[in-house]
């Protein structure tokens, strides 16, 4: 089982990283592109028959707590 | 007065910050971070660096480490704790102090002298610095950028939190004296109690002629006088 977290930045926060990387996407010729948001990818791995709904819960705590920081970062968590 | 200046694996300020202490005349030691008492302490500091090499965020992990949990209690009796730097990172990550700092707007990292204006002197780490003083301090730093929503701030300036903010050389709050796009030029901040404070210049690399400055000192000048202020109510 793997537990797979994406944490982006939150749309009130400057995100310079995905504003320069827009700019260079412009560049390059691609046209449409309305916005670039960074963030972070994690994956865990977790013990095969680990009970699901028992692992959501305590991720979504880790992430929480540690993995994201709410002021600035928003996360989505999906184990599969 | 005895300040304990916290170690973590990649804490590079920590032996200017006891350096800074000692030269003016404080007691200064190094506590290491997996300790998880302070020992008698009359003052924290948090110094700069890369605590657990920033990874995943800035002084997130630093945030669990032992001597944070003896941090946090000492903190929570009122005891006295300035953040520098990464030393500000672990405190806002701790929720120590409120906000968060993130990735300098230009995406440089920033190595040099800035100015400071001091928003109040009603605090333990501002009482002492010269009223219309600004300070010429060092600042080294990717990810600095001061953040918190709006309704942080507006809490932070209706409590006068605010204690340092970026500066052009006249004390104008100028855009283009803020080296890493703070929030209202924040520099630095107190929590609520003003007995926890961080902020991203260097005031410990500041505190002697030598060294280019000395206007550091006068935020440790000011730490003095409370602590002394203190152990004078506690005689009383």
């Amino acid at each position: 089982m793997k537990a797979k977290i994406i944490i982006t930045p939150k749309k009130a926060v400057l995100d310079p990283q995905g504003k320069t990387v827009q700019t260079a996407l412009e560049h390059m010729g691609y046209t449409g592109v309305t916005g670039v948001h960074i963030g972070k990818y994690i994956e865990i791995d977790l013990a095969p028959g680990t009970d699901k709904a028992a692992a959501q819960k305590a991720l979504n705590e880790a992430a929480h707590k540690l993995l994201s920081n709410p002021i600035i970062e928003d996360f989505k968590l999906e184990i599969e | 007065m005895n300040f304990s200046v916290l170690q973590f694996p990649a804490s590079n300020c920590d032996q200017d910050a006891v350096h800074a202490v000692r030269l003016l005349g404080h007691s200064a030691r190094l506590v290491w971070h997996k300790d998880a008492a302070l020992g008698d302490t009359d003052c924290v500091i948090v110094p700069g660096g890369f605590s657990y090499g920033d990874y995943l965020r800035c002084g997130a992990i630093a945030r669990f480490s032992p001597v944070m949990q003896a941090v946090k209690q000492f903190a929570d009796n009122g005891g006295l704790v300035l953040g520098v730097c990464n030393g500000f990172q672990v405190l806002t990550e701790a929720g120590l102090l409120p906000g968060a700092l993130i990735r300098n707007r230009d995406l440089q990292f920033h190595c040099e002298n800035i100015f400071l204006k001091t928003a109040t002197n009603d605090s333990p780490f501002t009482s002492k610095i010269p009223v219309g003083k600004i300070l010429r301090v060092p600042i080294a730093h990717g990810e600095g950028c001061y953040f918190a929503d709006e309704a942080t701030l507006a809490q932070l300036k209706a409590n006068n939190q605010i204690l340092w903010q970026y500066c052009d050389v006249s004390g104008n709050l100028a855009d283009s004296a803020n080296p890493n796009g703070a929030l209202q030029n924040i520099a630095g901040i107190c929590n609520e109690q003003r007995n926890v404070a961080g902020l991203m210049p260097h005031p410990e690399r500041a505190c002697e002629p030598l060294l280019g400055s000395d206007d550091g000192k006068w935020i440790f000048e000011s730490i003095f006088a409370a602590l002394k202020n203190k152990t004078v109510a506690a005689a009383a």
